[in-house]
């Protein structure tokens, strides 16, 4: 009998690792990623030709930036590498994919998936004018293109990436005028004990908050509103500081994101269960620590299925792929898997620690005007989806995307669905987990009707 | 201190040597660099990727990961293509607000 075929979705730290495990074990895994080279979007690699030290990309985590990139070279022939390759759709344990133009299918008997977050997106007035990014974007621009997303860059956010973003921008050479927090800094503070199981991370928080405290630009946490202003482009950005008064500064470029949100579409198109995860407020394909899915063919790594980053993301796909092998009759090394098993329950006390650290904030979404912009792909409004619920009944997003498009778009919700659930939730009073979640839909993303598609 | 109108919104900090690969947006001569990503090409000439159809107002892409398919760009050779994932090509002819396309 032949080798079971295992199909990996995502050659960021987790599919690479667990390409590498099943490698290990004699498998020849197929790994899909949409991008040209292996990383993902955390150790995303330079296009050829914009290529620069990996210190100067990745900082503290160049090591292992480096030796993420290297697992796929260095399997070669014991891994079947698809790079530039979109998964668009995942059908009775077959995937349909797109290859530089070109239409294929790929039937598995077991797959992984790998497929990672993205920023996660609460509108503001002005968030999409020209000039304004999520912090993963404009990390990405100075990452793999070496520039800025502007010349007098502000950034807003909740979460570790702000202060990390801020500075490399300003180490880079631009010029960061305001670093803005929506959190307040007294949840934080609240959280240091339970962040210190993990000091090496801890300590990286608190070098980058220093380090961007010594620089010129505003720094400011507790931020309860903001607003970017400007005539077809980013000309200024507008808050309200904890204090309550409104502070401004003048800015070509934003770079704001409140968080991350799992890339779950394939999961869902699996069949996969899906829970809602309080803390969240997100729902996400459930997994055990070993990354098995309520599907028995499907297992899920990295953040994909919940953030985690990208250290754990490579301790899941190992994990992941042994679970794959001892579901296969494989012999696998039982201590390994203890000590896997160990090393991701540490990991998930600080990243519930971490969570706690930096709570949703929800007084931003409250805030929304009618006239804002909600769906960014067709431009429906806060107003519509509010419309939809009190006069047309809707009591779900996926009701709401019928009724008004929000979620249909070309993004398929990736970027308004969780703002669009918050409204729903608070329109109708209830829990923001009795809002509904956005059923994925194939494609997952477009795909030219001229490719082939059979 | 604000950019003007039609200023470029990126700014490239890492300078790279090497050939130039030139290309057009709107008819108009530029150069990009090896490396250099459509979207990036783009916007270190310009303040936008493309008109947004459902308003009078421009886009200029959103989360650089092949996620928000804000960044979709129109070629004069009919293709259209997402920014943010295509590597700029000797004479692409980029089409903004027209002008250029045959």
């Amino acid at each position: 009998m032949s080798d079971p075929v295992v199909a990996i979705v995502g050659a960021g730290p987790a599919g690479v690792r667990a390409a590498e495990a099943l490698a290990q074990a004699g498998l020849r895994p197929i790994v899909f990623d949409e991008a040209q080279r292996a990383g993902g979007q955390i150790y995303r690699q330079p296009p050829p030709g914009a290529e620069r030290p990996g210190e100067d990309l990745y900082g503290f985590e160049a090591g292992k930036a480096k030796s993420v990139h290297a697992v796929l070279s260095d399997l070669g022939e014991r891994v079947v590498y698809r790079p530039r390759t979109l998964v668009w759709n995942v059908y009775e344990q077959r995937l349909d994919t797109l290859t530089d133009g070109g239409y294929g299918e790929q039937a598995f008997d077991r797959l992984v998936l790998a497929t990672g977050a993205m920023d996660r997106v609460i509108p503001f007035p002005g968030w999409t004018l020209p000039g304004v990014f999520t912090l993963g974007g404009a990390q990405i621009a100075l990452k793999a293109q070496g520039v800025s997303i502007g010349r007098r860059v502000a950034f807003v956010g909740a979460g570790p990436l702000l202060p990390l973003i801020a500075h490399q921008y300003a180490k880079a050479g631009a010029e960061v005028v305001a670093v803005l927090d929506v959190t307040p800094f007294s949840a934080r503070a609240r959280q240091a004990a339970g962040l210190l199981a993990q000091p090496a991370t801890f300590a990286k928080g608190l070098y980058y908050t220093a380090r961007n405290a010594l620089r010129g630009g505003t720094r400011a946490s507790g931020v309860r509103k903001l607003r970017v202003e400007g005539d077809g482009r980013v000309e200024a950005l507008v808050w309200t500081g904890a204090d309550g008064r409104e502070h401004r500064v003048a800015c070509d470029a934003v770079g704001a994101s409140f968080g991350l949100r799992s890339e779950s579409q394939l999961a869902d198109l699996a069949g996969c269960r899906f829970a809602f995860d309080p803390v969240t407020r997100q729902w996400a394909p459930e997994r055990t620590t070993a990354g098995r899915s309520s599907r028995p063919e499907v297992y899920l790594a990295g953040d994909g299925a919940g953030i985690g980053g990208a250290d754990v993301a490579e301790l899941q796909g190992r994990r992941a792929a042994l679970a794959v092998l001892e579901d296969i009759g494989r012999a696998v090394d039982a201590s390994e898997v203890a000590r896997l098993d160990a090393a991701l329950a540490r990991q998930a006390r600080f990243r519930d620690a971490l969570e706690a650290a930096y709570p949703y904030p929800d007084h931003l979404v409250a805030s929304i005007a009618d006239d804002e912009i909600l769906c960014r792909c067709e431009g429906v409004t806060a107003g519509a989806l509010r419309d939809a619920v009190r006069e047309k009944g809707a009591t779900e997003v996926n009701r709401v995307k019928a009724f008004t498009r929000i979620g249909m778009g070309r993004c398929q919700g990736r970027v308004c669905g969780h703002a669009a659930a918050e409204l729903v939730a608070l329109e109708r009073g209830c829990p923001v987990s009795e809002a509904g979640r956005l059923r994925g839909q194939p494609p997952v993303k477009p795909i030219p009707v001229a490719g082939g598609a059979a | 201190m604000t950019a003007a109108p039609n200023a470029p919104l990126f700014h490239r900090l890492v300078d790279r040597s090497g050939p130039t690969i030139p290309f057009t947006i709107d008819g108009v001569p530029a150069v990009a660099q090896p490396g250099d990503l459509l979207m990036t090409a783009i916007l270190l000439n310009r303040p936008a990727l493309r008109p947004f159809e459902f308003a009078d107002a421009h886009r200029a892409g959103f989360c650089f990961m092949a996620a928000c398919q804000d960044c979709w760009v129109n070629l004069a050779d009919g293709r259209r293509v997402r920014a943010c994932t295509t590597p700029v090509e000797n004479g692409m002819a980029v089409v903004i607000d027209g002008g250029a396309r045959v």
